[in-house]
């Protein structure tokens, strides 16, 4: 039985719109036009403990949603959702006492309080216990090298320092699931690699099941094995983050870096996607020409310094996945 | 029970500590408050000069210790929203209220007890020095205020007191819940804020607003912030008056409680939405 099961989650916001200008403004006052915008569209996925997922989308397209339904804080409008057995919005005190939440775009700690004394609130509102608190207080110091930041105010903290502090906030009560909105968003990249440290460490070594958002594809790259994408409220792909690349597009890149900057390529399987000075990318599908026979014929016709085969990044591979989306869906309205 | 409590009370101290901190506002307050309570003393002594006694509702030192507490708890009044509040509604950070294992209501109104009492009690003591021992000093003491007429009159107030901060706090949650609706805009508060304290009898003792107002001002619920733990104290309302005091106030406390918690259930809907 998956620890989270979710089924058709439906969810509309209404939105209410105003005509622009002073009429418009006036007209509001009187009568507000509200329009429907589906935020959630029959969002279905099961997730095992233990497993870290990676949700990416657009803005908009209903990752926040359905951390929020995930957590008790939203009610959808129709479908199922348990999380270890609970429905998160029917149990919603019980259920957030088992979860731990990040929004990466907040802090949960007090912004005038020292982040020991934020910590000590937080105990108490989760009713740990003594001994258990100072165990897992102290492997978080630890873990996230917080000793130094304890006595000092929220405030006064860096983003990065801010974002260490606030994990271990969301873990002092040792919850089993962990929902991370952007937990990277902003952050320097020594802060970012502290992170994704800490939360690849968490999952293998505790076990903790964590569902991560987020709009930094290398957050993907280097801790998910399963990614689920979703956009327009529908979930596009759910699967290993080779399987959407797979799905996505087949190609590859080569980038060569040329003696002479001015010559040009030709070839009829390659295209050229961008120059730089003396070094070129080329896209090519492996299919219908080998690596190696495009590398021989190229070499051949120019003289080259140096060269490297590589997958397009995996932001290409979603803005391709977001736009045909979008085309998609354009289209059918 | 003490258990259930917890997470309450912890929010409580936090807050308490917190707003302990915010000395500079306090003393700045404190001189504006002097100021204030000197300058209503002085029109009601020109009031009391040119009218005779027999309209006068209650004794000059009654009243002149009916202002002074007035100034002294001002900060006891629910004039004001929490700006932490406020904040939340307008930025979304409100979810984050929802992700803590305790009632949302509940947090409020925690948070509503520290934001009622901290400034109190920052002000209330320099405040009663001078108005009660400074004054008669510098040779005023007609305009001093007074201590209670009794012992049982300073017990009621301090039992009609403590009904007084649990009504008050019901109120400024309320306070804070229309900041749903208005999603974080002052302009209702700023209206809210005159009427209480004309209302409460912080600007115009309410004995002194003509019958008719008396009446219905009476059974508001303000009254029972202000007004009737005052009048226990100078002795204008008989100890024996307590129980009755104690029932109003309760009375509005559970309505007003029931009501806010009403309002943020329909509330909490509306705003979860902010942030998409």
């Amino acid at each position: 039985m998956p620890q989270i099961v979710v089924e058709q989650l439906v969810k509309t916001y209404q939105i209410a719109e105003r005509t622009p200008g002073l009429w418009g403004a006036v007209r509001g006052v009187v009568r507000r036009r509200h329009r429907a915008v589906r935020a959630l569209d029959g969002v279905s996925f099961a997730i095992e403990r233990g497993e870290l997922v990676g949700y990416i989308g657009p803005n908009g397209a209903g990752k926040s949603t359905t951390v929020k339904a995930l957590s008790g804080i939203l009610v959808p409008d129709s479908g199922r959702c348990e999380v270890a057995g609970r429905v998160p919005w029917r149990q919603r005190v019980a259920h957030v006492a088992e979860i731990g939440v990040v929004f990466g775009q907040r802090t949960q700690l007090w912004w005038d309080l020292p982040v020991i004394e934020s910590f000590e609130l937080l105990r108490d509102i989760y009713r740990v216990a003594p001994a258990p608190y100072a165990r897992r207080r102290d492997q978080m110091i630890e873990l996230l090298a917080l000793a130094p930041l304890l006595d000092v105010p929220v405030r006064q903290l860096s983003l990065g320092q801010r974002m260490r502090c606030d994990l271990a906030a969301a873990l002092l009560h040792a919850p089993e699931i962990l929902f991370l909105d952007e937990p990277t968003i902003g952050l320097d990249a020594v802060s970012k690699l502290a992170v994704r440290d800490f939360v690849k460490q968490l999952n293998r070594d505790d076990g903790v099941t964590v569902i991560l958002t987020t709009h930094d594809m290398d957050d993907i790259e280097a801790l998910c094995t399963r990614v689920m994408v979703i956009a327009g409220g529908k979930i596009l792909s759910d699967g290993p983050l080779e399987a959407l690349r797979a799905r996505v597009t087949r190609e590859r890149w080569l980038t060569i870096d040329l003696v002479d900057a001015g010559a040009a390529i030709d070839d009829p399987h390659a295209t050229e996607i961008r120059r730089d000075g003396h070094r070129v990318c080329l896209a090519f599908d492996p299919q219908v020409v080998a690596p190696a026979e495009l590398i021989r014929r190229i070499t051949g016709r120019h003289a080259i310094r140096d060269l490297f085969v590589e997958n397009p990044p995996i932001e290409t591979i979603v803005a391709r996945l977001y736009a045909a989306h979008g085309e998609a869906a354009g289209g059918a309205a | 029970m003490t258990g259930a409590l917890r997470p309450y009370r912890a929010i409580v101290s936090a807050r308490f500590r917190m707003l302990l901190q915010y000395r500079a506002a306090a003393i700045a307050g404190l001189w504006t408050q002097l100021v204030f309570g000197l300058a209503l003393i002085m029109i009601y002594q020109a009031l009391y000069r040119s009218s005779p006694a027999a309209v006068q509702p209650m004794a000059f030192a009654q009243l002149a210790s009916y202002v002074w507490l007035g100034q002294a708890l001002l900060a006891m009044l629910p004039w004001n929203v929490d700006a932490d509040v406020r904040d939340m509604v307008r930025s979304g950070a409100i979810a984050y209220e929802l992700a803590r294992p305790v009632d949302l209501y509940g947090l409020w109104y925690s948070r509503a007890v520290a934001q009622r009492t901290a400034p109190t009690v920052l002000r209330a003591a320099p405040m009663v020095v001078f108005a009660g021992v400074v004054l008669p000093l510098l040779g005023a003491a007609d305009w001093r205020l007074a201590p209670p007429p009794s012992l049982a009159a300073g017990a009621g107030f301090v039992t009609a007191l403590a009904a007084a901060l649990a009504l008050s706090c019901a109120i400024s949650v309320l306070i804070n819940i229309s900041l749903i609706w208005t999603l974080g805009s002052d302009g209702i508060v700023v209206l809210f804020t005159t009427a209480v304290a004309l209302l409460s009898g912080l600007m115009v003792p309410l004995p002194l607003f003509p019958g008719w107002a008396q009446a219905a001002l009476g059974w508001l619920p303000f009254a029972g912030v202000f007004d009737l733990p005052f009048r226990i104290y100078a002795g204008d309302l008989a100890a024996g008056d307590l129980a009755i005091v104690l029932a109003r106030q309760l009375g509005w406390t559970v309505a007003l409680i029931a009501l806010g918690r009403w309002l943020l259930g329909r509330g909490i809907r509306r705003v979860v939405v902010q942030g998409g």
